[in-house]
C-alpha cells in the first residue's frame, strides 16, 4: 500500500530521522485548531467568572463575575438534601419520642440519619457509637449500648436525660464508717450482693439504693447486684466511691455530669427526640409499655426474644 | 493503472470501463460513492442486518404481562426479560453474557472472517441505510460525484438539505431506540412529545443523535479504517485456514481488457477484466485484488459485482470468492475439525452458556448479608452476658413481599435473638435492613470470636431461605 501511496505535494520540515522519515508541514486539521481556539476562550472565559488571581493579602482577588462562592453552592446543594429530609423532618416535630419509635420508616429514618447528631453531641463523652469513654480511674461517661440505666431505659426517661441533663449524688460517707466497715460494705458490693452485710442497711445505704441494692431509676442510684458498673468496680475503687461520694463536693469524690442539652440551646426539640431514638436503637433500650403495645399484642410467634435452636 | 482508452471498445462490458478507471488508496479525502448491485451477498446482507436491527427497533414496543417485556431499567436497577427479572445482585451473569458474545465473534471470525463486520455491524448497516437514502436523493454514484463537484444551485441546496435531513430522521430514530431499550417505550415517548425528557435523557438521546449522524453519514468507512478497534482485534483472528472475500490471482492474472472480436483461442491474459467494479462497488473502496487488507470488511459485494462481470463475458463465476488462502496458494484444504483454535472458542462459549443456565436457574430468592458491628464489638449487659449487634441486608428477588424468621446457630449454649420487630416484611424487587441483637450468657462462650450462621427463612414458605456466615465476639480470653 505505502508505494502507491502518494502524499501529495505537501513539503517536509527538512528533518529526516532513519534515513527515510520526515514530517509533512501540514496544518493541523481544521476541527482541531478550533477545539485549540475554543479551549483558549474558554480559559478566559472561566478566570473571569469564577474567583482568580489571588495576591498576598487574602482580601485581594478578583471575585469573579458570576458570584460564584464554595460556601453558596455548599448551601445550596444542602438545601437539597433538606428538601428531601422535610418530609421526615415535619413529621417528628408534632411526635413523641415514642411515637417515633413505634413508627418502622421514622426509626429507620433516624437510625440513619442521626450518626452526624451523636458524633458532634455525644461521642465527646460517650465514644462513637455510645461505646463509653474512660478516665484515668473509670468510666468517664456511661456506656450506652448496654440495658443498664441509671435514669431508666424507657425512650422517655432517656429524652428526659437529653434534654435536662443529669447529675447523680451520693454523699461522702468517710465520716460515717469505720475502716472495718468500709472494708465489709465494699467488698460486700465488688461481689454484687450488698445486701449480705447488714452494714448495707445500717448505714442507710436502702435510702438511695434501695432495700435489695438494685438502685432507684427516679434518682439515679445505681444497682449494685448487676455486673455493669458506673466506676471503678475493684475493692479500692468501691472503697473510694462510698468514701467521697459523688459529686459530693469532697475534692476525691467521683464526678458524673451530663449536661442539659435543652437548656443549653444548642439542639432543637426535634433533634432532641431524635437523639433519644438513636441511643434507644443502640440496643439498650427498654421497650415502653404503652408504645410497644401493639408488638406485645402479637401472636405467640412474634415474642421479642426468640430462643435460638439448640445448642450442638 | 492507467488505462489507453482504445478505440475499438464497445457494447455492454466496454461501458463498465467508462464508469471508475482509476484506483488509489481511500485516504478519507473524498467520498466514497460506492455502486448499489443487485445479487447474493447483497441480499444476503439486507437479511441479515434486517434480522438482527429490525428487532432492535421493534422490540421494546413489545408488552408482557401489562409491562416492557424488555427493558434493563437502569433507574430501578433491575432487568426484565419477558417474565424474568435480574437484579444488580445476580448481574455477574451480564459478564459471561460478553464473554459469549466476545467468542463467538472469535469462533465465527476465525472460521469466515469478518462477518459481523460485513452483515450485522451497525457501521456497516447505518452507513448501507445513508447511503441508500443517498442514491434515493442524489441519484446513482456517477450523479453523486458530479452534484459534489457541481457549483451551488437551488436543485443542489434542496437534494443536499433533503438527503441530510433524511438522516437526521433515521438518527434521532437511532436515538429514540437506543433510549427505550432502557425506560418504559410509551412513556419516553410521551414525555419526549411533550419535550419533558430528563436532562440525561437528553443527554443520550444528542449524543445519539450526533453519533449516527456522524458516523453513519460523514465517516462512514472511514471509522472502519481508523476508529473501530475490532477491525484490528477480528484481523488477528484470521488465519490461512479462514474463508474470506479473496481474488483468485492464479486464475485473474495478468489481467487485461476485454478488446472487441478478441476470440478465446488468441486471449494472453487472466480472467480479470480490469474492469473496477470490484472496487466500484466496495463500501470501503478498498481493491480486493490487492489481497487481504484492513479496509476489507468481508462483505461479499465485489463478488456479486465480479460474477456479473463474469456473466457478461462469458467466463466462470468465483473469480473472486469466499476462499482460504489454503486454497488460493493450491494447498490441501484442512478440515473442520483440525482448527483448534475455533474449538477453543467453541469451548469457551459452551462453559459461559452453561453458567448463565446455572445463574438464571439458582437465582434463588433472597441475598442476603449480614453485617457485624464493629464498634463496639460486643456489649456487656447487666446480667453478665454479651450480646452482639448485627445489619441484616437482604433483597427480595421474588414478585411479591414477604415475612422472613431469623434464626442463628454458634454452638454457644443459652444464646438467643433479640429482634427489634418480628418478622420483618422484605419488599419485592428491594433491599430492606434491620438489625438483629444475639446475647450468650459469658460462661458459654469459649473464645473470643465464635463463628455464628444464621438463617432467614420465610414465614410461609420455609424453602425460600439464605443463609450468612458471621461472626460472634466476645471479651478476650
Amino acid at each position: 500500500m505505502s508505494d502507491k501511496h502518494s502524499a501529495g505535494e505537501v513539503p517536509t520540515t527538512g528533518h529526516v530521522w532513519d534515513d527515510d522519515l520526515g514530517d509533512f508541514t501540514n496544518q493541523p486539521p481544521k476541527w482541531w485548531m478550533l477545539g485549540l481556539t475554543a479551549s483558549a476562550l474558554w480559559c478566559v472565559a472561566y478566570a473571569l467568572y469564577y474567583p482568580m488571581i489571588p495576591v498576598s493579602s487574602s482580601s485581594i482577588f478578583s471575585k469573579g463575575l458570576g458570584g460564584w462562592t464554595a460556601i453558596s453552592e455548599m448551601e445550596a446543594d444542602k438545601s437539597k438534601v433538606d428538601v428531601v429530609r422535610s418530609k421526615f423532618e415535619n413529621k417528628l416535630k408534632d411526635m413523641t419520642p415514642a411515637a417515633i419509635l413505634a413508627d418502622r420508616e421514622l426509626t429507620e429514618y433516624v437510625t440513619r440519619s442521626g450518626k452526624v447528631l451523636f458524633g458532634d453531641n455525644c461521642a465527646p463523652c460517650h465514644g462513637p457509637n455510645g461505646v463509653g469513654t474512660k478516665d484515668k480511674n473509670a468510666l468517664f461517661a456511661p456506656i450506652l449500648n448496654d440495658d443498664d440505666w441509671l435514669y431508666g431505659g424507657k425512650i422517655d426517661d432517656i429524652h428526659t436525660s437529653i434534654a435536662g441533663g443529669r447529675k447523680g449524688v451520693m454523699i461522702a460517707n468517710k465520716d460515717l464508717l469505720s475502716e472495718a466497715e468500709l472494708d465489709t460494705l465494699a467488698k460486700a458490693v465488688a461481689a454484687g450482693k450488698p445486701t449480705s452485710t447488714p452494714l448495707f442497711t445500717e448505714k442507710g445505704c436502702v435510702a438511695c439504693h434501695g432495700p435489695d441494692g438494685k438502685g432507684m431509676a427516679a434518682m439515679g442510684s445505681a444497682n449494685l447486684t448487676d455486673s455493669v458498673w458506673r466506676f471503678d468496680n475493684s475493692v479500692e475503687g468501691i472503697k473510694q466511691t462510698i468514701r467521697y461520694g459523688v459529686n459530693s463536693g469532697d475534692p476525691k469524690a467521683r464526678i458524673a455530669v451530663m449536661p442539659a442539652f435543652k437548656a443549653a440551646g444548642k439542639l432543637s426539640d426535634v433533634e432532641l427526640k431524635k437523639l433519644a431514638v438513636y441511643v434507644y436503637k443502640f440496643g439498650g433500650g427498654k421497650p415502653d409499655q404503652v408504645a410497644e403495645a401493639p408488638a406485645a399484642a402479637a401472636p405467640a410467634a412474634a415474642t421479642p426474644v426468640a430462643e435460638a435452636p439448640a445448642a450442638k | 493503472m492507467h488505462p489507453e482508452n482504445g478505440t475499438n471498445e464497445s457494447g455492454e462490458v466496454a461501458k463498465l470501463y467508462g464508469e471508475f478507471e482509476t484506483w488509489s488508496v481511500n485516504l478519507g479525502d473524498r467520498t466514497i460513492h460506492a455502486k448499489r448491485m443487485p445479487g447474493f451477498f447483497r441480499r444476503v446482507k439486507n437479511l441479515t442486518q434486517s434480522a438482527l436491527w429490525l428487532p432492535f427497533f421493534l422490540l421494546p414496543y413489545l408488552r408482557w404481562n401489562g409491562q416492557q417485556a424488555i427493558l434493563f431499567d437502569i433507574e430501578d436497577r433491575q432487568f426484565h426479560l419477558f417474565s424474568l427479572s435480574v437484579l444488580p445482585q445476580d448481574i455477574w451473569m451480564l459478564s459471561l453474557v460478553l464473554l459469549v458474545a466476545a467468542m463467538t465473534l472469535f469462533a465465527v471470525t476465525s472460521v469466515a472472517s469478518r462477518v459481523w463486520c460485513g452483515y450485522l455491524c451497525f457501521q456497516t448497516v447505518w452507513t448501507d441505510v445513508f447511503t441508500w437514502l443517498e442514491s434515493k436523493i442524489e441519484g446513482n454514484p456517477n450523479a453523486r460525484r458530479k452534484l459534489d463537484e457541481a457549483p451551488w444551485s437551488l436543485d443542489k441546496l434542496r437534494k443536499k438539505a433533503l438527503k441530510h435531513f433524511s438522516w437526521m430522521l433515521v438518527a434521532l430514530f437511532t436515538g429514540i431506540t437506543f433510549s427505550i431499550w432502557f425506560v418504559d417505550a410509551f412513556e419516553y415517548w410521551a414525555a419526549l412529545v411533550r419535550l419533558q425528557l430528563p436532562l440525561v435523557g437528553w443527554v443520550v438521546l444528542a449524543m445519539f443523535f450526533l453519533g449516527t449522524y456522524i458516523l453513519g453519514g460523514l465517516l462512514r468507512e472511514q471509522a472502519c479504517f481508523w476508529l473501530c478497534p475490532y477491525a484490528r482485534i477480528q484481523a488477528v483472528m484470521i488465519d490461512s485456514q479462514t474463508i474470506l472475500p479473496t481474488y483468485d490471482k492464479q486464475r485473474g492474472e495478468p489481467r487485461g481488457k476485454v478488446r472487441h472480436g478478441s476470440d478465446a483461442a488468441e486471449k494472453k491474459t487472466g480472467d480479470c477484466i480490469d474492469c473496477y467494479q470490484c472496487v466500484q462497488v466496495c463500501p470501503t473502496a478498498v481493491d480486493i485484488r490487492q489481497g487481504q487488507q484492513l479496509g476489507c470488511i468481508t462483505c461479499g459485494l465485489c463478488i456479486d459485482a465480479c460474477d456479473s462481470v463474469m456473466d457478461k463475458v462469458n467466463r466462470p463465476h468465483g473469480l473472486i470468492r469466499y476462499a482460504s488462502l489454503d486454497e488460493i496458494s493450491g494447498k490441501p484444504a484442512k478440515k473442520m475439525y483440525q482448527h483448534p483454535r475455533t474449538w477453543v472458542y467453541i469451548g469457551i462459549i459452551l462453559i459461559a452458556l452453561g453458567g448463565i443456565v446455572w445463574g438464571l436457574t439458582h437465582m434463588g430468592t433472597m441475598t442476603l448479608k449480614v453485617i457485624h458491628e464493629r464498634q463496639p464489638l460486643f456489649v456487656s449487659m447487666s446480667d453478665g452476658s454479651i450480646q452482639n449487634k448485627y445489619e441484616f441486608k437482604v433483597v427480595n428477588k421474588t414478585g411479591k413481599d414477604f415475612r422472613v424468621s431469623v434464626t442463628a446457630e454458634s454452638g454457644i449454649p443459652g444464646q438467643v435473638i433479640v429482634t427489634a420487630e418480628n418478622n420483618p416484611n422484605l419488599r419485592h424487587g428491594h433491599g430492606t435492613a434491620f438489625t438483629i441483637f444475639v446475647k450468650a450468657p459469658l460462661a458459654g462462650i469459649t473464645a473470643e470470636v465464635t463463628p455464628i450462621e444464621f438463617y432467614l427463612r420465610s414465614v410461609d414458605d420455609p424453602a425460600m431461605f439464605a443463609e450468612y456466615t458471621s461472626q460472634f465476639y466476645g471479651p478476650k480470653r
